[in-house]
């Protein structure tokens, strides 16, 4: 096995403007990164920058569209998981992938065994090399347990362990500190040290920036699908980092048009949830729209659920027009004037086998019905006012919600819960997976119900229609509220920096 | 060794133990049933008859839960057994009847490739049609045995049909032990040591523990998943010829309901419903248990219909006792890794 590095001409691992779509949905349109040997190499970005569809490519996981993929200077192609671990690429996903009922030493094993006559298993050879493997690692894991019931920092050992054994030049970790404590973070770190002492390539995907600075040595940052600059750690700072990350223009595509302010409609105090989210407090006035920033996992969705009634919490008050809401009662909520868009429409907004009628008039049946009874002309009837207000584009109302594009399958969510006549709509990532062109319209629609006198929530993972949309900007981190912005005063590095520092916005 | 030590833990040990105990549970359950049937009536034990029924009347489930045992480790089942087997023991009285002077050893060959290329016909559908196997090989159960019925019609092989020395196979012994024991040892043995020993078998293991892991270890588990289909149905064919030597009368309605006795076995003998773990020397240990309790009920007076509520009971038992144990065994694995 390698133990030191003689200079190789060639990186380990190079993509050029590789490119990856899904549908209409472009996930990477320009991804390019170059790992040397020997070297820790940090992959930076917002959520949604195209990481790990890069990461799932070089894994062999999805098969890229266009672009070039080189592997120590040689073109490749994988096309399967199979391929690209033949080929020496060891992927750690954040949730490590184990076999819980094998033992420890078949986990590392699986599928490349060592095999004496008759191709049979050599378990005596099998179990001095995971000692070996373990100690070189420095790691006491009993390599006879079953992999059930091991801690996740464990599971990743395990991970790294196959790594290592399979000789693996390129090793990609994604996220894989997210669930660990420090001390595990410190073995972690520890070990891909020791890696890159024997010459192989890292990327070490993480939003933790103490992390990139204390342990890469380069730094590639993404944004929106696309590759936007690489630079030794020594010389750079993560204040540029962060610039890097969020720095586009602001463009004109989402106008909030200005309303006029009315009087506080929802009113949220000290809301707290054990584990999920702490003493979180704001209010949202007639014609204001509130953004709610924050990285993924910040505890924004679960917010919105407990607001809205879905969710149980522990503390905390929510009122809407000075009325306390009953807790986890989420009819009360829609009868004080509450509307909740999820976040995922397929599997929380909509009845994806129902028609686009049956969808927007479904939080309004007790209202059509006739002595208990709907008839598909009301619905249809209540639908086509809705629809049309919100230029639905489909052919029949009787066309079925799931043959929808995402941008129209949002509208007629958006719908159904507009015919209810809400005051405060709660919208979580409202144009996530939406073309660009329904985007703006969503956006547009979102502002002229704000200058109706609606209030808005916002929550939304990207900062462009955070800053363009938002009255107000609220950023949270780890389930607590860490910065309250005006539009003002509210620009991508503030918010960056309060979602991913404890304290306060230092703009 | 230098440090760090790396040692077996108790917590291993104690696993262990719990995994042999399980066929030595089943094991003890067998010598009781025999035990106090043997003091109802000797004859159930010490009788030349009584002696070798013990042995011949499991082998043939035992064949068939070897092989159900294998696609239950992959998380999948195979409901079509029964059905292969009828079709394939019918199969082989029609050889002998339409080719007459056809050598026994070339049925076999054909009985059993029959068989495999209806599990074939299972395996393509789940591997890459992607429904549940429940559904499909339900599905093969209805299709194999109306097909069986299409064919012999009222219509059924007699004992008089057939080769005198195929049917000698079905009773004959070699030493002390019948033929099919023997067949059914030896495929046992195979069994077990690819299961055990080979890449393919630990494979079936990982499929079944966590296929989406499978798939991103790049395992080949399409591939995997065929052969365990094809290998059931192989088996049920094999079964099928011995069904047919062991019987003599085969009509269209053989080895209807074996398929339940087949997962019944395999579940008693610690295979697990979800797959991943599991022997197939505890599912042919689970149809002997099955098979001789049958037979040993009537002996000891209980009535017949309460026959099948003690198969029910044992199937249910040996679940349960599943679930404590994967909970004892969960709880015992954090409880150590608090204490690390």
């Amino acid at each position: 096995m390698t133990t030191s590095t003689p200079t190789r001409p060639q990186p380990v691992l190079q993509l050029r403007d590789v490119r990856k779509s899904f549908g209409a949905v472009v996930a990477l349109s320009a991804g390019t990164l170059t790992v040397d040997h020997g070297s820790i190499h940090a992959l930076v970005g917002e959520n949604g920058a195209g990481k790990s569809t890069l990461v799932k490519i070089v894994a062999g996981l999805y098969r890229r569209d266009a672009g070039d993929l080189f592997l120590d200077g040689e073109p490749v192609d994988f096309r399967s998981t199979a391929e690209s671990k033949a080929a020496g690429v060891a992927v750690i996903y954040q949730e490590p992938t184990l076999f819980p009922d094998l033992s420890v030493t078949e986990n590392v094993f699986m599928g490349r065994q060592p095999v004496g006559r008759f191709r049979r298993i050599d378990r005596r050879a099998m179990r001095a090399e995971v000692e070996s493997l373990f100690r070189r690692l420095g790691v006491s894991i009993d390599p006879d347990r079953p992999a059930e019931g091991l801690s996740i920092a464990d599971q990743q050992v395990i991970e790294i362990a196959k790594a290592v054994s399979l000789d693996a030049r390129l090793l990609v970790m994604d996220e894989p500190t997210a669930a660990l404590s420090g001390v595990e973070v410190d073995r972690l770190f520890q070990i891909a040290r020791s890696l890159r002492d024997e010459g192989r390539g890292i990327v070490f995907i993480s939003h933790r920036f103490d992390e990139v600075f204390d342990l890469c040595d380069t730094v590639t940052v993404m944004r929106d699908g696309a590759y936007v600059a690489t630079s030794a750690v020594a010389d750079t700072s993560e204040d540029r980092i962060v610039r890097q990350m969020v720095g586009r223009e602001v463009s004109e595509l989402f106008p909030k048009l200005p309303a006029t302010l009315g009087e506080a409609l929802l009113e949220v105090e000290g809301l707290t949830s054990t584990g999920v989210f702490h003493d979180v407090s704001f209010t949202v006035r007639a014609g204001e729209i509130v953004g709610l920033a924050g990285l993924v996992g910040a505890g924004r969705s679960e917010v919105a659920r407990a607001v809205f009634g879905i969710d149980a919490y522990d503390e905390g008050s929510v009122r809407v027009d000075g009325r306390r809401l009953r807790r986890k009662d989420p009819t009360a909520a829609m009868r004080a004037g509450l509307a909740f868009v999820p976040e995922d429409r397929r599997k929380q907004g909509l009845v994806i086998d129902a028609t686009v009628a049956r969808n927007v008039t479904l939080a309004i049946r007790d209202r059509l019905s006739r002595a208990g009874l709907l008839f598909s002309r009301d619905e249809n009837r209540a639908a086509r006012t809705w629809a049309s207000r919100l230029e639905v584009k489909t052919a029949a109302l009787d066309a079925v919600a799931g043959t929808l594009s995402g941008g129209n399958q949002q509208k007629v969510v958006l719908a159904k819960w507009l015919a209810t006549e809400p005051r405060v709509l709660v919208i979580d990532e409202p144009t996530r997976g939406i073309d660009v062109g329904t985007k703006a319209e969503v956006h547009r629609l979102l502002s002229e119900l704000a200058g109706r006198g609606m209030g808005i929530l916002m929550i939304s993972s990207e900062l462009p229609e955070v800053l363009g949309m938002a009255d107000r900007v609220l950023v949270m981190r780890e389930g607590r509220i860490t910065a309250e912005l005006d539009r003002a005063d509210a620009d991508s590095e503030s918010v960056m920096y309060a979602a991913t520092h404890a304290t306060g916005a230092h703009a | 060794m230098s440090a760090p030590p790396i040692a077996r833990t108790d917590v291993t040990r104690h696993l262990r133990s719990v995994g042999a105990a399980r066929e030595v549970g089943i094991l003890l359950a067998l010598l009781v049933v025999i035990a106090l049937a043997t003091i109802a009536n000797p004859n159930f034990l010490f009788s030349a008859d009584g002696w070798r029924d013990l042995f011949l009347t499991p082998s043939i489930l035992a064949i068939v839960a070897v092989g159900q045992a294998i696609v239950i480790i992959t998380r999948n089942v195979d409901l079509s057994v029964g059905s292969v087997l009828g079709l394939s023991a019918y199969l082989t009285g029609r050889l002998f009847i339409d080719l007459e002077g056809i050598p026994t050893s070339a049925v076999v060959v054909i009985v059993v490739a029959f068989g495999a290329l209806l599990g074939l016909v299972n395996g393509v559908l789940v591997a890459f049609a992607k429904v549940p196997a429940l559904v499909i090989t339900l599905g093969t159960l209805y299709a194999y045995r109306g097909i069986n019925v299409m064919w012999a019609g009222s219509d059924r092989v007699n004992a008089s049909d057939l080769p005198r020395d195929f049917l000698a196979l079905g009773t004959g012994k070699i030493l002390f032990l019948p033929v099919l024991t023997l067949v059914a040892l030896v495929v046992l043995v195979v069994a077990g040591w690819v299961l055990r020993n080979l890449r393919a078998g630990r494979e079936l293991y990982a499929i079944g523990s966590d296929p989406a892991a499978a798939e991103l270890y790049g395992l080949a588990v399409r591939r995997r998943l065929l052969a365990a289909f094809v290998l059931s149905g192989a088996l049920a064919g094999l079964a099928g010829v011995l069904y047919a030597a062991r019987y003599g009368t085969v009509s269209s309605q053989a080895g209807a309901g074996w398929e339940l006795d087949a997962v019944g076995a395999a579940v008693i003998g610690g295979v697990a419903i979800f797959g991943g773990s599991g022997t197939v020397w505890g599912a042919a240990l689970g149809a002997v248990l099955l098979m001789t309790i049958n037979r040993a009920l009537p002996i000891l007076g209980i009535p017949d219909f309460w026959q099948r509520a003690v198969v029910g009971l044992l199937i249910i038992g040996a679940i349960v006792l599943d679930r404590v144990l994967a909970v004892r065994q969960k709880r015992s694995l954090l409880e150590a890794r608090e204490n690390d």
